[in-house]
């Protein structure tokens, strides 16, 4: 039982941050109905932004605190996410928005192999690891659960709130979901629909950024081909939960955290990947539009 | 704003002047030469038979297409002036302040009623919320926008008589409410200039006589000049200062409904009869315009039907 416990507290640990990468991908294939292949290396970047972040402080700065050192690796992470991805809609999405819906498509393709290389080849192709930042564990009945943990579920559930509040409450978020349902007429209404899509870009990678900085201090690790992996993951936590649905991507991160964690505990490790998929399969046969995507109706 | 300021200028009651317009699209033309204008405070039809170019010229003025040829300025109260074939779409709107209506309502219907008409005030409340970071913070001057912004859609809400179903989604209304909701939208956004693509289409008579008096009511109380697209004859003999007529792209005739009612080119291309029956077509029409004019002496048909 504690086990169990256990392994489910991983599975929701991880499910934070491929929650928060997923935000992105289901909020910019809600706006403009894309999906931004390179949204996987923004959050590499953030990792990246993070850990040189770190290197900086740890070298320039003496004794400051944990607390405030992971407080300006977030901003740090955040800034450097949102400024590129506003960069990569900038100069590869928009110039082809008026084209065919797959030209897009290959130049986030295009963006995100540009992203992990130039990665590659400025930072080097070799695991940078930084030393243990947050260590102090807990133990509640036979199960440990360490402070890293606690502040990723803290952190995510905070951003969450405050997304759900930005698109559901504010005026930034009705031109978002009005852009989303119909961009030309949300355009007569005068809101200029590239700057709230520009938004929209750089909001997913804020959260991406933050997720990066999660990354780097729970594995203490950073690479460039990092961007794949849980990208991918966060793609089908998005597909899972419904793709355009800001709850179904933090519900989808979490199932395929959960997913992953438990296969691990109980079945081959080496198999995790297999059951995330084809649980993503089976749901998807019941469920085509994913588990909170609202099915779309053609009128006739 | 720079070349030939004396020549450009429109004179201090025109609102907006189409001038040699022709639109394109490869070899078919749309739109051939066309040159009108409309009063500021008026309400001016365009009116002519199906595929005459009605709504290409519509799609024109906001920004939707642009002309091939010829220019569209536009003339604020403020004096301003602005040529809207330059613009792009949405600073047509927040600029120089026209809005529009279409003939296939396109209302977000995933947003609620309210919301409809909150974003159409998108811009003023983007600006006093900080783009939306003071606004996060409970800025003081944001609240105030807000709660204005809430006091202008319940406004128009009561003139469309919606209070009661604000916080259900758009797309649940019956037709004809979201006809008017789709005009209290394009009103929330403070045009100036309103044009309204077949607004009465698919009314019943009753919402059709409702609408006629909204129309008014916009008109007279929010100095706003309208251009619209009817096929409803009556709403256009009723409620129009000034009507458009286009057959083919071109414009046939251009005066007052009176003058444009009888005027037999029109009434050949709008009726589409035979050269000889013009004759027999124009007695009929002339007894409808005596029938509608004594209405009028009458006084307006006072029929509030709520």
């Amino acid at each position: 039982m504690e086990y169990f416990i256990q392994q489910t507290i991983n599975g929701v640990t991880l499910g934070s941050v491929y929650g928060m990468i997923a935000i992105g991908y289901t909020m910019v294939y809600g706006i403009i109905g894309m999906i931004n292949f390179s949204h996987g290396d923004v959050f590499m970047l953030g990792t990246f932004a993070a850990l040189i972040m770190f290197l900086i402080l740890t070298s320039l700065v003496a004794g400051m605190g944990v607390a405030a050192m992971l407080l300006v690796m977030m901003a740090t992470a955040i800034v450097m996410s949102s400024l590129w991805s506003w960069v990569i809609e900038r100069i590869a999405y928009r110039p082809l928005r008026g084209s065919f819906r797959l030209a897009p498509l290959i130049t986030a393709i295009g963006m995100s192999i540009v992203l992990s290389n130039f990665i590659q080849v400025t930072q080097g192709p070799r695991n940078k690891p930084i030393p243990p930042m947050v260590t102090k564990v807990y133990d509640v009945y036979g199960v440990t659960i360490s402070l890293k943990q606690i502040l990723i579920v803290l952190i995510t559930i905070v951003m969450m709130t405050a997304f759900w509040y930005v698109v559901t409450k504010t005026s930034l978020g009705r031109a978002q979901r009005a852009t989303e349902q119909d961009r030309k007429m949300a355009a007569l209404l005068g809101i200029d629909v590239d700057r709230t899509i520009s938004i929209t870009f750089v909001m997913g990678a804020s959260l991406a950024g933050v997720a990066g900085a999660m990354y780097l201090m729970y594995y203490g690790v950073a690479t460039f081909s990092d961007g794949f992996i849980p990208g991918v993951k966060a793609f089908t936590a998005a597909v899972l939960g419904g793709i355009g649905s800001l709850p179904g991507a933090l519900l989808g991160g979490l199932l395929i955290g959960l997913i992953e964690s438990l296969w691990s505990a109980y079945f081959s490790i080496d198999y995790k990947d297999v059951a995330t998929f084809s649980i993503l399969a089976i749901v998807l046969i019941f469920k085509p539009s994913g588990l909170l995507g609202r099915p779309e109706i053609e009128k006739v | 704003m720079t070349q030939h300021p004396e020549e450009r200028r429109l004179s201090g009651d025109e609102v907006l002047r189409v001038e040699h317009m022709t639109m394109r699209f490869g070899g078919l033309i749309a739109i051939n030469d066309l040159s009108f204008s409309a009063k500021r405070g008026e309400i001016t039809a365009l009116i002519g038979p199906n595929g005459a170019g009605k709504t290409t010229v519509f799609n024109c003025v906001t920004g939707f297409y642009k002309p091939t040829m010829g220019r569209i300025l536009m003339r604020r109260s403020n004096g301003e002036e602005f040529n809207l074939e330059r613009m792009s779409d949405f600073e047509i709107n927040r600029d120089a302040k026209v809005s529009r209506t279409f003939q296939n309502i396109r209302l977000f219907t995933g947003l609620t009623v309210l919301e409809n008409l909150l974003v159409a005030q998108h811009n003023a409340l983007m600006k006093s919320s900080g783009f939306t970071v003071l606004g996060l913070l409970g800025w003081r001057p944001y609240k105030d926008a807000a709660k204005e912004a809430i006091e202008k859609a319940r406004y128009w809400l009561e003139m469309i008589n919606l209070v009661h179903r604000a916080d259900d989604p758009a797309g649940d209304l019956p037709y004809g409410e979201q006809r008017r909701l789709e005009i209290a939208r394009a009103m929330c956004t403070g045009p100036e200039f309103l044009c309204l693509d077949e607004p009465a289409a698919g009314l019943n008579p009753r919402e059709s006589l409702e609408l006629n008096t909204l129309l008014r009511s916009i008109r007279e109380k929010h100095d706003v000049s309208l251009l619209l697209i009817e096929h409803d004859m009556s709403v256009v003999m009723q409620i129009s200062d000034h009507v458009v007529v286009l057959e083919y792209g071109a414009k046939i005739s251009d005066g007052t409904p009176k003058h444009v009612q009888n005027d037999p080119r029109v009434i050949a291309a709008y009726l589409g009869v035979e050269d000889d029956e013009v004759d027999e077509v124009l007695e009929e029409i002339e007894e409808v315009a005596e029938e509608v004019s004594h209405e009028h002496e009458a006084g307006q048909p006072t029929g509030d039907a709520r």
